[in-house]
């Protein structure tokens, strides 16, 4: 497996390529070389995984990156089940987005077109290293190398002040969890003396609960910003500032996972700290309804998906909190085939409507996109949870889990689920559903992307329809669950000290039974109600207003942490000027006498006075040799 | 051999500058000079990397039995290389600029060189007091003859601090003199050992020194009018060099000489550095002037050092000597980017600069590029040392406030994400205006420079291991001074 290298390796040449030639290359040039890379890379990956899956796993080590005193962090990568699946994620769906936008973004200048690929390559490239990173320390430069792509992609059209302003605040809030990452990361060196996760993972019985709650406290805080999590998941709907195909790799299916992938990893720590476990419970499952409760009233198409992501986010979180690591990685792996899809689906339609992003001026999309809107529909329903459509398992796993942590944390998963159906369908109605509310000239120009647009798009679709069968549960037949058997060597120790309260087939039957009834429900009623949707200049009032507003929670955010900031950094300012430099001048003042004098050396003669200064050292020397003898 | 050559090369060009008369010869035989330092200090880093090379030793002053000894240790390589790395850019980057009487300010800058290197290579008290003032004058007539508004009145200030500093410093330096019986010798002071009392006097009189020149808050005033006003050249030295002797004599002459006091009053300078680190990042948020902007960054900056030297680990240490150099070639580049702007568009208010990067896409990249490299990011060389620090500053021994610090001070890594970022977006991306619209890109010889410090960023970034080498000897030396593991 030595040859892992060569996985982030393409990425990189990739980005070296199109970002240094940018000015030569031309543009098929640079979708070849932006594309191939990728490509290159998930057939090294397909075979790495194939070995991964014959049994062998292996840690490569490439070089030594910073070692002190008995410290080592060696730069080296860790091929196992988890990462291998990852690896496949990443560079399979990274291909097709990377496909899809070849045309996509035709229109941009040769320049920008390269520049656009040499960000997306750089950021393929910082996702293997945090998949792969073998430490801590690996996986954290993968880690802000991902905030740092997604900061640059977002403020892509630079221009626009708005975007680069979305960009900015995306990368400070990460880098919000950055430093919750960081903390962690120096804890755990003070306490282990290693970064390097099959070390600390053999340790980790041997630190003290208060060590190991501390530690994946922070190690959550880190999570929360990446993968936009209470408090830290504003950036996300913002971050929609991007080209569409940067949504959906970054956006959607790939970075915002970076934070469950994290903590998957590092299950046996999250394990043995029940504290953070409910914490993490908790914040999952308040993000999962929160987002899913402004995309209710979102009217840009993307923003939609953003506030969904950030809710299936959550679900994920659910899950890692209630133990359930196999069906966070799972839904990882569903959501990214369906939110990807979702996001090419969305890009598509704006493709075809030259830019327009709200729904309220759609409508009617189905006959003249029937590629698009085929695929998009599969898209729903699979978020929605219908079966056996892959949303169906993988959420079905992480609720299953929650009701063995209680009650109260499956009927809220519900809910979330009801409320996920119906925005999607809302989204799904007023898009392709009803009449056309654009204007003569969108309809005149509609058409269907052309084929390397279509053709992700009928991928994913089909990935999405059956990608749930990976993970088929106990309940419909024993020992059908591929992935858990397949990734249970990763959660081997967690699974041994986890208490499973499993709930009898029948019960889960039945549960199963009332949730796809009541989604199926939801959906018919959002699909006829928002099919018939006309335009009205009502403004909404009360909770509608309130949603639509995303809870001010951007607003509060202004109040109470920006403006205090500023308003500080001001203070400071002139408690420097007045405060501390007037004690200063003040003290000068008094010696202003002796200030005069050393004013007279400067009286012209520059040279002379360090020429002086210099004769006399070389004279004290001279006179010393002559004094010696 | 080595030492005297990489003092004596700048030290005999900057005297023979003043009656060369020519501005582009003096120009062109400066930057030869410290490219003939630059090579001689590679070669002492490769083929002539043996003591027989590397020290120098001879009788100075025999009646205050101090001596002419210079010795390169793995930190004065450090910063000897980060100096003779510097210069040639410092003044290949500013050639475009117009300084009347060009002959005399390449003379100037080229005895601060060679006062720099002996601070860098002295093993003898008096001898490193000596360097020490003639770094700073030179300095002080290039702000005073070729700075901006209010020249005068600033570099008078920043001279009778830094001056009245260096005068408590050569009160310590007599100190210890005393205490070793009547010697200057680097190795004599190390022999010292004093009851923390007695170390107390010694300990106010150099830190008072080297706080004033880091600078340590709130001895930090002189600091952001000083880099606003003095001409950019200046400032590079200032900034990328002349800060990190401050640091470099808490490394070689305080910790390691009075080392119970340093630990005893650890906890007081280290609070001091992370309050400094805050208030100078709050502050720099909310400045106008690019350079007050890098002004205060630096502050913040130079106060993690501070915090990694009071709250000392073994990793921490080493953390402290590879950021001095980092800390160094990246500032050094944000000043040739604000250089270039400013020769540009004659202005460095950032509220009346903006959409750069239309016109300018290598400006726009190298600056990204550095930018990140002052927030640390990974894979680019202050990531090496900020991770040290903190890690070290956390699990330090020596107090029972790490955690604190790190927390406080982390902070920081989040508040440099917001000044960082808000200079880039308002000077570079957004729409242009009536000034910036008619930009071209930079010319190519900031483009050169630019280019060589992010190669530079980035090689020490990737492979960071054969200059933490540099740095575990005298690491060694301090925690074991300070009794601890």
């Amino acid at each position: 497996m030595d040859y892992v290298w060569l996985v982030p390796f393409f990425p990189l040449i990739g980005f070296l390529l199109n970002g240094l030639l940018r000015n030569s290359l031309s543009k098929p040039l640079v979708a070849v070389i932006g594309s191939g890379v990728i490509l290159a890379s998930f057939i090294v990956s397909v075979a790495l995984f194939m070995q991964v899956k014959a049994g062998t796993t292996a840690t490569v080590t490439l070089f030594d990156f910073m070692s002190w005193g008995d410290v080592h962090i060696p730069f080296a990568f860790q091929v196992d089940q988890l990462s291998s699946l990852f690896l496949l994620i990443i560079t399979g769906i990274g291909f097709l987005i990377h496909l899809y936008s070849t045309v996509y973004m035709k229109d941009e200048s040769s320049l920008h077109y390269a520049r656009y690929f040499a960000y997306l390559n750089l950021f393929v490239f910082s996702m293997l290293l945090l998949v792969l990173g073998a430490n801590y320390v690996i996986m954290f430069i993968g880690w802000e190398g991902v905030g740092l792509c997604s900061y640059l992609l977002i403020g892509y059209w630079f221009k626009n002040i708005e975007y680069s302003n979305a960009a900015k605040k995306a990368f400070i809030m990460n880098r919000i969890g950055d430093l919750g990452f960081l903390l962690a990361v120096w804890w755990l060196l003070s306490k282990t003396g290693t970064t390097t996760f099959t070390e600390v993972f053999a340790k980790a019985d041997t630190l003290s609960g208060h060590n190991l709650t501390i530690i994946t406290l922070f190690l959550f805080v880190g999570a929360t910003g990446k993968s936009a999590q209470i408090p830290l998941y504003t950036w996300l709907p913002d971050a929609m500032a991007g080209p569409t195909p940067v949504s959906a790799l970054i956006h959607a299916a790939t970075m915002v996972t970076a934070g469950i992938y994290m903590i998957a990893r590092s299950n046996i720590l999250f394990t043995l700290a029940p504290y953070t476990s409910s914490v993490i419970l908790v914040i999952g499952t308040a993000t999962a309804l929160l987002a899913a409760t402004i995309a209710l009233k979102q009217n840009d198409i993307k923003k939609v998906l953003a506030y969904s992501t950030v809710s299936q986010l959550g679900y994920m979180f659910i899950g890692l909190g209630a133990g359930a690591y196999t069906g966070a990685v799972f839904h990882v792996m569903t959501h990214a085939f369906f939110k990807a899809l979702l996001f090419l689906g969305a890009g598509s339609v704006i493709h075809a409507m030259h830019h327009e992003q709200d729904i309220r001026h759609m409508g009617g999309l189905s006959k003249k996109l029937p590629v698009t809107h085929l695929t998009f529909l599969i898209g729903c329903l699979a978020i929605a949870g219908i079966p056996p459509l892959s949303g169906f398992f993988s959420k079905d796993e992480i609720l299953a889990a929650a009701y063995g942590k209680g009650m109260i944390w499956y009927v809220l998963g519900v809910i979330g689920a009801l409320m996920t159906a119906f925005y999607m369908f809302r989204l799904y109605a007023m898009t392709f559903r009803g009449h056309f509310r654009g204007t003569h000239e969108q309809e005149h120009h509609l058409h269907e992307s052309p084929a390397a647009m279509t053709i992700p798009l009928v991928l994913l679709a089909i990935l999405s329809a059956v990608g749930g069968f990976l993970g088929v549960p106990a309940v419909f037949k024993e020992n059908a669950h591929w992935l858990e058997h397949f990734l249970s060597p990763v959660f081997e120790k967690s699974t041994a000290l986890q208490v499973t309260h499993d709930m009898s087939h029948q019960t889960e039957l039945m549960l199963m039974g009332v949730v796809t009834a009541l989604v199926i429900g939801i959906i018919v009623w959002a699909w006829s109600k928002f099919s018939k949707y006309e335009k009205t200049n009502e403004e909404s009032t009360g909770i509608g207003k309130l949603l639509e507003n995303k809870w001010y929670v951007d607003e509060l955010y202004e109040a109470v942490v920006t403006k205090p900031v500023n308003a500080l950094g001001k203070l400071f300012g002139k408690a420097d000027k007045y405060g501390i430099d007037a004690v200063v001048n003040g003290l000068g003042r008094s010696v202003q006498y002796a200030s005069r004098q050393v004013r007279l050396l400067q009286s012209g003669q520059v040279g002379s006075y360090v020429l002086l200064m210099v004769i006399g050292m070389i004279l004290l020397f001279v006179i010393q040799v002559f004094l010696k003898k | 051999m080595v030492p005297v050559l990489l003092i004596l090369i700048p030290l005999l060009t900057g005297l023979g500058l003043f009656w060369v008369k020519s501005d582009s010869a003096a120009r062109t035989l400066a930057f030869m000079a410290s490219l003939a330092s630059l090579c001689i200090m590679l070669a002492a880093l490769t083929v002539w990397d043996s003591p027989k090379y590397l020290a120098y030793d001879h009788v100075w002053l025999g009646i205050l039995n101090s001596r002419f000894h210079f010795a390169l240790d793995g930190m004065s390589k450090l910063l000897c290389l980060l100096t003779v790395f510097c210069f040639p850019l410092i003044i290949y980057s500013t050639w475009n600029n117009k300084y009347p009487d060009s002959n005399r300010f390449h003379a100037l800058l080229m005895l601060s060189q060679a006062g720099l290197l002996g601070v860098f290579l002295s093993m003898d008290a008096l001898l490193f007091y000596f360097f020490w003032e003639l770094a700073l004058i030179p300095l002080y007539f290039l702000c005073s003859r070729w700075g901006g508004e209010k020249r005068i009145q600033v570099t008078i200030k920043f001279f009778l601090y830094t001056f009245l500093g260096s005068l408590f410093m050569l009160i310590g330096m007599i100190m210890l003199y005393n205490k070793a019986g009547g010697s200057f010798a680097y190795a004599d002071f190390l022999k010292l050992k004093m009851a923390p009392g007695e170390e107390f006097g010694i300990f106010l009189m150099l830190m008072l020194a080297f706080a004033i020149k880091m600078p340590l808050f709130p001895f930090h005033t002189w600091q952001p009018d000083t880099y606003e006003t003095a001409p950019t050249g200046v400032t590079m030295v200032l900034s990328a060099i002349m800060a990190k002797m401050g640091v470099f004599g808490l490394l070689r002459w305080l910790a390691p000489v009075v080392p119970s006091a340093t630990y005893q009053y650890g906890d007081n300078i280290a609070t001091l550095a992370v309050i400094g680190m805050l208030y100078a990042s709050f502050i720099a948020i909310q400045q106008n002037d690019l350079k007050r902007l890098v002004a205060y960054s630096s502050i913040a900056h130079i106060g993690l050092m501070i915090l990694a030297v009071f709250a000392p680990s073994y990793g921490g240490i080493q953390g402290v000597m590879i950021q001095m150099f980092s800390h160094g070639i990246n500032i050094l580049g944000m000043w040739v980017v604000i250089n270039a702007i400013e020769n540009k568009f004659g202005t460095r208010k950032i509220s009346d600069l903006g959409g750069i990067a239309q016109q300018s896409p290598s400006l726009t990249l190298f600056t990204v590029i550095i930018v990140l490299a002052n927030i640390a990011m990974p894979l680019t060389n202050a990531f090496v040392g900020e991770f040290m620090m903190f890690n070290g500053v956390l699990g330090s021994a020596a107090t029972k406030f790490g955690v604190a610090y790190t927390v406080a001070g982390g902070l920081t890594i989040i508040l440099g994400a917001v000044y960082s970022l808000r200079m880039v977006q308002n000077v570079f991306y957004g729409p242009t205006n009536q000034l910036t619209a008619k930009a071209t890109d930079i010319s190519l010889n900031v483009q050169v420079v630019l280019a060589i410090i992010v190669v530079g960023i980035l090689l020490m970034g990737i492979y960071p291991k054969p200059m933490l080498a540099l740095t575990e000897d005298l690491s060694h030396l301090i925690l074991n001074r300070m009794n601890l593991k």
